[in-house]
Parts: structure tokens; C-alpha cells; sequence
């Protein structure tokens, strides 16, 4: 039984400058469930989930046909302003980016900008934040210290803290462990797991074995194509495709 | 070995020429400071000039540099940080904008006395402000806007395109995240832009000559629209006019190590608050 369909590509390309980096997506996304995208370096995961929070279009020279949905919505419509998709989509970056501020103001950045003034709300939903990403008995004690001062999994958790205070629906994680050590990495797999429940989680990761533990469904990219989507547990014990079987065994990539 | 010779000299001859530079400005404080010394008293700092300005002080001139300064400043910060804004954050980057870019630096080779005909054209003419503290400032702030719209510009582009698509992958829009991120992080490299066009702006002789300067004024500027002595010209003043050398050399050696320490304590407060921030941002 599927669950609802969250986000939905259909016939997507989409084109940098001087290439064309997605030919042809069609890919559903379900709510609540943790949806990976693995595949080679440079086959289109990054430029495909930066559609997902409109992020690319922050690029001059790039161009996109077909169609992306957000519960069942264009996102690409005129009448869509991206700042509204993005405060509904978030994303944790491959390489930690913490603001050059302290911790507490990371966190609660993302809700002031969005307008809410109240300060009793604010540190609420700091602190609420900070439990969730499992960062809080870390830094309880120094909310006022500089974030560049964490070590790199803290300061990814801090990222991800970030992005669950402004309470978007979906959250995107660009490899989120990519720089990280395996505890941290452990730490992160498991806050993933922990999300589903409130969020539709969207994860490009180089590691067969965590989207393995991790997704419920598994794209497999290739040179700018999908090439293969399915369960998780299918994907990974009976592919379909000899590219997806290749990859996933090891056999190239 | 034979290669460590040739790094080490390397290294050496680096060195000499590091040493040289330093020696020159520490001949120029040790000059400027034996003998300008001998006329600095609290009289001379407080005090206008007396006796055909070969005794008495140099307020008038102190504080008409202070006021050129911080009205060159006020005029050309909000106007240079807005250009450098508009061009790294909104402008569409292609031909235009780098002929733009081309313009300002230009603008920065331009002679200064170029800028005081400008001025004297513009301002005092045109305008009708006269010889005065606002035509001066106003003159000098084109003069220092090239310095402050290339010092914010590189500072701007050194900011992380990461931390920009943080704030705005959070739903900030561009200028929320130019405000509270861009801005903020990019601070201690204005400031940095600000201490250097002070220097220049409080030194800077030729774009006051005829806009502002005046040879001698009685008692202390009233409005933005009086004319000031002012330090540079006060020492040129001093040593191209008048009758008695001698005494007015002395002076213009103080009037110079005062000029000297303004600029030196100026810079001194804006690395103080720079260094500050960047201890708050890491
Ligand atoms: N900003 C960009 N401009 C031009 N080409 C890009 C840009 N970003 C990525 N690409 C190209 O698009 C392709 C897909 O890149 P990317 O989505 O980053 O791959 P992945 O995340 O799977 O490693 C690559 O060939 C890459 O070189
Ligand atoms: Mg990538």
C-alpha cells in the first residue's frame, strides 16, 4: 500500500549552460516515507533535488521544462513564489553551513525571518529544535557561542536543527554525511529514521549501505536519467535494470 | 643543501625588503615626531592660530579635517555599499556590468585635483554651496567612493555562496539573507575599506583647494556651509606662504604628526571594532 504522493516530477530536463544535466524525470515522491537518490557523482542528484526547493534557479543560464508538484501544485507556476516553497522545503547541505553566528541565533534565524517575533516562542522552538536533531545536551550550555566552533557532526546536526525549526513539510539531504565521521553519520541515519514520522525526507547519498538502512524507496540516476525506482528492499535484492544490479554491486561507479 | 642555500637567500632577500619599508616608516615617525614635537602643548590643540599663524595652535584645522572626514564618509559609505550591493548581489553579471565595474576603477586612478575642479565646478558653482564643509566633504566622498565600492565588493564576494543559500533555503527572502547574513559577515572587510579611505580622505590636499580649504578663519566653522581650515592645506599653507619660515616650519611639522596620529587613531578604533567582529562571528 503507497502512501500519498508528496511530490511529483514529471518529464523533467533540466539544462545548465552548456549541458543538459536531467533528461526526462518522472518520479513520485511518497509523504512520510524517506526516499533515496543514489547513483554516480555527477549523474544529477544534487541538480535534481535543488529543483525540489527551487534552489538552482539561483543559477544564471539554466533552464527547465516539465512539470514538478508540490501536493499536487506547479511549483514552477508564476503564481509560486519560491520563498514560499522553499520555508515548505528544506535542505540540509552536503558540507555543514552554519551561519557565522551563534548558535542560537542559527536556529532561530529561519523562524524570524519567516516574522514570528514572540521570544518565549523563539526559545521554545530553539530548544525544541535543538532536542530533535539530538544536539541539545551538547550545547545547552553555550547556546551564545559561535556555531563555527562545533565540531563538523554537531555542526551538520545544528544544520539540520535549523531547518526543523521552520517546520517545512519536506526536508532534502544533500549527502548530509558526506564529511562527517561514522558516529556522527550514525547519529544522523538515526534523527533520519526518527523524522519520517513529521516529514517526507528526500536523501542523495553515496553510501549503498545507508540508503539501505535508511529509505523506504530508492531512485537509481544515471548520466542525468532515472533509471530505475522502486521499494528500497526490491531495488536492493532484486533490481530490474542491469545498471541499477552493476551499481549497486559495485561494479562500477 | 645547495637548494636550501637558495630558499634560505630567497627568504633573506624577502626579508631586507620587508626591513626596508619598515625602516622608511619608522624614518618618517622619527622625523615627523622630533620635529613636530617641540610645538605640540595643550595650547597648540586647542587653540586657533595666532600672529600671522607663526604662533598659537591648529584647532580650527583639526577640526575642519574631522569634519571633512566624516562628511566625505557619511556621503560615500551608504552610496558606495549600495553600488557594490546592487552590483554583486542584483546585477545581471555580464558585459555591463563590467564595463561598470571598469568605470569605477577608473574613477579610483582619476588625479585628485581632477576631483577639486570637479568639485569646485559642481558643488560650489553649480550647486551654489560655496567654499564650504559640504562642498568638500561631498568632493572627497567621490574621491574615497571607488575605495569603499572595491573594498565592499570584494568583501561581499568573499561571503560563502553556502551560508547565502542556507538563509534562503530557510525560506529568507534575497533581501532578508543580504541583511542578516550577506552583510554581517562581509563587515569586517567594509570597515576595512572605511579605515582606508579615512587615511585618504583626511589627507587628501587637492580636492579641498577649491572647495572647501580655507587659508585662515576666525574662530571655529558654523554650519555645513562655512568654509574651514583643514589639516593638509593648513600645511601647505605654511610652508609656501607667509613670512616667517622658520616658525611656521615648526608648525607644520606639528600640524603633520597630528594629521599622522588622527589618521593612525582612527584606523586604530576601526581594527578595534573590526577585530571585535569577528570574534562574535568565529
Ligand atoms: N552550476 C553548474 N553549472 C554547470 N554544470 C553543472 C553545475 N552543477 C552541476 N553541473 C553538472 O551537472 C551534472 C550533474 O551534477 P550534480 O547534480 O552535481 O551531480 P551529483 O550530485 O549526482 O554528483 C554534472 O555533469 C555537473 O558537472
Ligand atoms: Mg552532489
Amino acid at each position: 500500500m503507497d502512501s500519498k504522493v508528496k511530490i511529483k516530477a514529471e518529464g523533467v530536463n533540466f539544462f545548465y549552460a552548456r549541458s543538459q544535466a536531467l533528461k526526462d524525470i518522472n518520479l513520485d515522491i511518497y509523504e512520510n516515507q524517506v526516499t533515496a537518490i543514489i547513483g554516480p557523482s555527477g549523474c544529477g542528484k544534487s541538480t535534481f533535488i535543488r529543483l525540489l526547493n527551487r534552489m538552482n534557479e539561483l543559477l544564471p543560464h539554466t533552464n527547465i521544462t516539465g512539470r514538478i508538484s508540490l501536493d499536487g501544485r506547479d511549483i514552477f507556476e508564476d503564481s509560486v513564489d519560491a520563498v514560499q516553497i522553499r520555508k515548505r522545503v528544506g535542505m540540509v547541505f552536503q558540507k555543514p553551513n552554519p551561519f557565522p553566528k551563534s548558535i542560537f541565533e542559527n536556529i532561530s534565524y529561519g523562524i524570524k525571518v519567516n516574522g514570528i517575533k514572540d521570544k518565549t516562542f523563539i526559545e521554545e522552538k530553539v530548544e525544541a529544535s535543538l532536542k530533535k536533531a539530538a544536539l541539545w545536551q551538547e550545547v545547552r550550555d553555550r547556546l551564545s557561542d559561535s556555531a563555527l566552533k562545533l565540531s563538523g557532526g554537531q555542526q551538520q546536526r545544528l544544520c539540520i536543527a535549523r531547518c526543523l525549526a521552520v517546520e517545512s513539510e519536506v526536508i532534502l539531504f544533500d549527502e548530509p554525511c558526506a564529511s562527517l565521521d561514522p558516529i556522527s553519520t550514525a547519529k544522523i541515519e538515526e534523527l533520519i529514521t526518527e523524522l519520517k514520522k513529521d516529514y517526507t525526507i528526500v536523501i542523495v547519498t553515496h553510501n549503498m549501505q545507508q540508503a539501505a538502512r535508511v529509505s523506504d524507496y530508492t531512485a537509481f540516476f544515471l548520466m542525468g536519467e532515472l533509471i530505475e525506482f522502486g521499494r528500497t528492499q526490491d531495488i536492493f535484492t532484486a533490481p530490474k535494470d542491469k545498471r541499477t544490479e552493476d551499481y549497486i554491486t559495485g561494479r562500477f561507479g | 643543501m645547495k637548494k636550501n642555500l637558495i630558499q634560505d637567500s630567497g627568504f633573506f632577500i624577502l626579508f631586507l625588503c620587508m626591513l626596508t619599508t619598515l625602516i622608511f616608516l619608522g624614518l618618517i615617525i622619527y622625523f615627523i615626531s622630533v620635529r613636530g614635537l617641540k610645538v605640540i602643548s595643550w595650547e597648540f590643540l586647542t587653540q586657533g592660530p595666532r600672529m600671522g599663524m607663526t604662533q598659537g595652535g591648529i584647532a580650527p584645522a583639526i577640526l575642519g579635517t574631522v569634519y571633512l572626514t566624516l562628511g566625505a564618509v557619511l556621503f560615500a559609505l551608504p552610496l558606495g555599499l549600495a553600488c557594490a550591493i546592487y552590483l554583486c548581489e542584483y546585477s545581471p553579471k555580464g558585459f555591463t556590468v563590467n564595463l561598470i565595474k571598469m568605470g569605477i576603477n577608473n574613477l579610483a586612478g582619476v588625479p585628485s585635483v581632477v576631483f577639486g575642479l570637479f568639485g569646485l565646478a559642481v558643488f560650489v558653482k553649480f550647486f551654489g554651496f560655496g567654499v564650504s564643509i559640504l562642498s568638500g566633504s561631498l568632493t572627497l566622498g567621490i574621491v574615497i567612493l571607488p575605495l569603499i565600492i572595491s573594498a565592499s565588493q570584494e568583501a561581499l564576494l568573499a561571503v560563502p555562496q553556502s551560508i547565502r543559500e542556507a538563509s534562503l533555503s530557510l525560506g529568507a527572502t534575497k533581501w532578508a539573507t543580504i541583511k542578516n547574513i550577506v552583510l554581517p559577515t562581509a563587515l569586517p572587510g567594509i570597515l576595512t575599506g572605511i579605515i582606508l579611505s579615512i587615511g585618504r580622505a583626511a589627507g587628501e590636499t587637492a580636492p579641498i583647494l577649491f572647495t572647501a580649504a580655507a587659508f585662515y578663519t576666525r574662530g571655529y566653522p558654523r554650519s555645513i556651509f562655512s568654509e574651514v581650515m583643514a589639516l593638509p592645506y593648513h600645511i601647505y599653507a605654511l610652508m609656501t606662504e607667509g613670512t616667517h619660515p622658520d616658525q611656521q616650519t615648526a608648525i607644520a611639522y606639528g600640524s603633520s604628526l597630528i594629521l599622522l596620529f588622527l589618521v593612525l587613531l582612527i584606523s586604530a578604533a576601526a581594527i578595534f571594532i573590526r577585530q571585535r567582529q569577528k570574534n562574535i562571528h568565529g
